[in-house]
């Protein structure tokens, strides 16, 4: 009977079964940022403990950061202090920081594949819920809170309990204007969003073959909001070809030995699943979420549902919709192009495909914000900014920006904003009374320039900008 | 480990129903700017709160016969969202030692294990009889007992479960576990050396 890559990875990495059952297993990789550690970090102190493998530990500045006026120190003081904080703590402890003033500086699910530090059959931590990213690659990447983090930096081990694993099998072609976004969108409106505790998500299917890297990722990223909080795709040609040349990749003969290793910590063909499912993807439609979690959403075609139950009544309540009404023409304030789902160059480029020529509505705020320094140089070397600025979008520096309330990029009020991020909870970004609305970042442009949620599929017919290449 | 060990808890129970409560309205973004822990008791639910007061109503954590409870009734999927602490922490600090829900979010469970906060299951049905015995008798105290398996509340005794490694962990007071993995470094070295890409694939 043969393995799936979670049993294989599972088994490589297990250190011992701890006297409660628990598995001790070992982390590859350990990324790190300034909101989750701080407060590790000072026990690691307290204790008088070194960190284990500073070597295989790296950091980054993300969460907190201005993306607008990048120069320190910040206005806000608290802010100021917890990146202060985390350069302390990384120069102290060794650990190699990406700060604001380095070219690899970014989100830290972007930055970790860009710069090749993300590897399949890796395991992988990080204090934050979204490192699900990173299985795109076949790794298994684990969020994690701050104890763990703990657990982490001291012993480079976490204490798990086996997880099951669902296969994800999507199959057929998209059509034009649907995205990997949409797929992940459906995924989770089907399953719900806590359809996938307990297990691992392997997606898998002729759908997810065909797809780069990139749609891999934002597929990935949001296993998470799927109640997953590991996701992971098998890795492949598509994969071994990313990693030409990235500065922490294997390089020449060591790289192909690396290709023998990843190809055989993928599933095995007569692996078994503790449950399939299959996702038809060509007969999806552009999604857009209308409430207030990511399983709340509707195809743009369609209407919000009927007030039937207590849940639908208070997030229906929340968002200001009528049951019943249809999604698309509801107006829309603030557009959001960005986060660790979506702040990639090629979601960029299919966003400035919809915008190029147009111009954003007059009552919107548009705004793009690169998911690492390197997206953006790579972005503007094509002229994305230009074409962006030019609609009436704002350029910013790299960072979570208005995924998350933390930095001084907030929804005011209770605007409502078309957003290309992961989360539409209540709150979520930065006004208690804020509205967000998920879906693809070429969705967000399209309702940027509508000034309203509107099918994308009737704006794709404009020509491709730039080849085929996977991003940077 | 002695004085670690959590076997049984008891106090004032508060329900607060729904389900899908994630992190970030535990507690919001805003609060996670501070270097420490400290005074995160103080945010939690705050827009929730603020909400319910705008649409007055008293949300169950400023309802003044639940302050000083420490076992706290939930539904599905509490937790679920952003991986961040500071939400168990603030639950923790607030005083909360036990939830009993019908599920938990993994990563705000094992959060939650690493502070010592008993998240155990009981199923739909239980819940609601266990959210009506408190409606009829607000304040009434609960106890969830780790060996019995069983939550008892205003003479309701219903079945508690939890996957057996955390109720170990907590039961033996092994739940810190730094330490533990600290312990035989000897073996995390041996399981690095297992793996081509530790070494480059050299
Ligand atoms: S972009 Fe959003 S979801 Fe991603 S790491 Fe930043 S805050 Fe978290």
């Amino acid at each position: 009977m043969g393995k799936t890559l979670l049993q294989k990875v599972w088994e490589l990495h297990t250190v011992r079964t701890l006297p409660s059952g628990q598995t001790q297993l070992f982390i590859g990789l350990h990324l790190i940022h300034e909101v989750t550690t701080p407060q590790a970090f000072d026990e690691l102190r307290l204790r008088g403990w070194p960190v284990a493998r500073p070597d295989r530990t790296f950091g980054t500045t993300d969460h907190i950061i201005p993306t607008r006026e990048r120069t320190r120190p910040f206005l806000d003081v608290m802010a100021e202090d917890m990146l202060s904080a985390l350069e302390r703590n990384c120069r102290d402890f060794g650990i190699p920081f990406y700060g604001l003033d380095d070219e690899r500086q970014g989100i830290v699910h972007v930055i970790g594949p860009e710069l090749g530090l993300t590897q399949p059959g890796m395991t992988i931590a990080c204090g934050d819920s979204h490192t699900s990213t990173h299985g795109a690659f076949g790794s298994v990447a684990f969020g994690i809170g701050t104890s763990q983090v703990r657990d982490v930096l001291a012993s480079q081990c976490i204490a798990l309990e086996p997880l099951k694993v669902r296969r994800i099998r999507v199959t057929g072609q998209l059509q034009a204007g649907v995205y990997a976004k949409d797929v992940v969108l459906a995924i989770i409106r089907r399953l719900g969003v806590s359809g996938g505790v307990g297990y691992a998500y392997e997606f898998a299917g002729d759908t997810i073959e065909r797809m780069s890297m990139d749609e891999r990722m934002t597929i990935c990223n949001m296993s998470i909001e799927g109640g997953a909080r590991v996701g992971y795709v098998n890795p492949d040609d598509t994969t071994f070809a990313y990693f030409k040349g990235r500065p922490f990749a294997p390089q020449g003969e060591a790289f192909d030995r690396a290709v023998t290793w990843w190809r055989s910590i993928a599933s095995d063909a007569d692996a078994v699943y503790d449950d399939d499912v299959e996702i038809r993807a060509d007969e999806l439609q552009p999604v857009v979420t209308w409430g207030v979690n990511p399983g709340q959403s509707v195809g743009v075609a369609e209407q919000v549902p009927a007030a039937t139950d207590a849940a639908t009544t208070d997030a229906l309540g929340y968002m200001g919709l009528a049951a019943g009404q249809p999604i698309a023409g509801l107006k829309v304030d603030v557009a959001f192009i960005g986060s660790c789902t979506n702040g990639r160059l090629s979601d960029l480029r299919e966003a400035a495909r919809i915008v190029r020529g147009r111009h954003v509505a007059p009552h919107v705020t548009a705004l793009v914000v690169p998911g690492s320094v390197s997206v953006r140089r790579a972005a503007e070397r094509e002229g994305l900014d230009e074409i962006f600025r030019a609609a009436g979008f704002e350029w910013r520096g790299a960072g979570c920006s208005m995924c998350l309330g933390m930095n001084p990029d907030k929804l005011q009020g209770n605007q409502v904003c078309a957003s290309s991020s992961n989360r539409n909870f209540k709150g979520r970004q930065g006004s208690p009374t804020g509205r967000t609305l998920l879906m693809s970042p070429a969705m967000v442009a399209a309702a940027a320039i509508a000034g309203a949620v509107t099918d994308v599929r009737g704006m794709v017919d404009a020509p491709a900008l730039s080849g085929a290449g996977q991003g940077v | 480990m002695d004085a670690l060990r959590i076997t049984e808890i008891t106090g004032r129970a508060l329900a607060l129903p729904g389900d899908d409560i994630d992190t970030d309205r535990i507690l919001p973004a805003r609060f996670l700017r501070a270097i420490t822990f400290e005074g995160m008791e103080a945010h939690v639910f705050v827009d929730d709160r603020a909400a319910a007061t705008r649409a007055g109503h008293v949300h169950p954590f400023d309802e003044p016969v639940n302050q000083g409870a420490s076992v706290l009734l939930v539904n599905r999927n509490f937790g679920c969202g952003s991986s961040r602490e500071h939400a168990p922490q603030g639950l923790r600090r607030w005083g909360i030692r036990a939830i009993v829900g019908e599920s938990y979010s993994e990563i705000f469970f094992g959060n939650s294990m690493m502070l010592g906060l008993a998240c155990v299951t009981a199923t739909h049905a239980d819940l609601e009889r266990l959210m009506a015995a408190l409606a009829a008798h607000p304040g009434a105290a609960a106890t969830v007992d780790l060996k019995a398996g069983t939550c008892s509340l205003a003479g309701l005794t219903v079945p508690v479960t939890m996957p057996g490694p955390a109720r170990d962990a907590l039961m033996t007071g092994a739940w810190d576990t730094t330490g533990l993995l600290k312990e035989r470094y000897e073996d995390v070295n041996a399981a690095a050396a297992r793996l081509p890409y530790v070494a480059g694939f050299r």
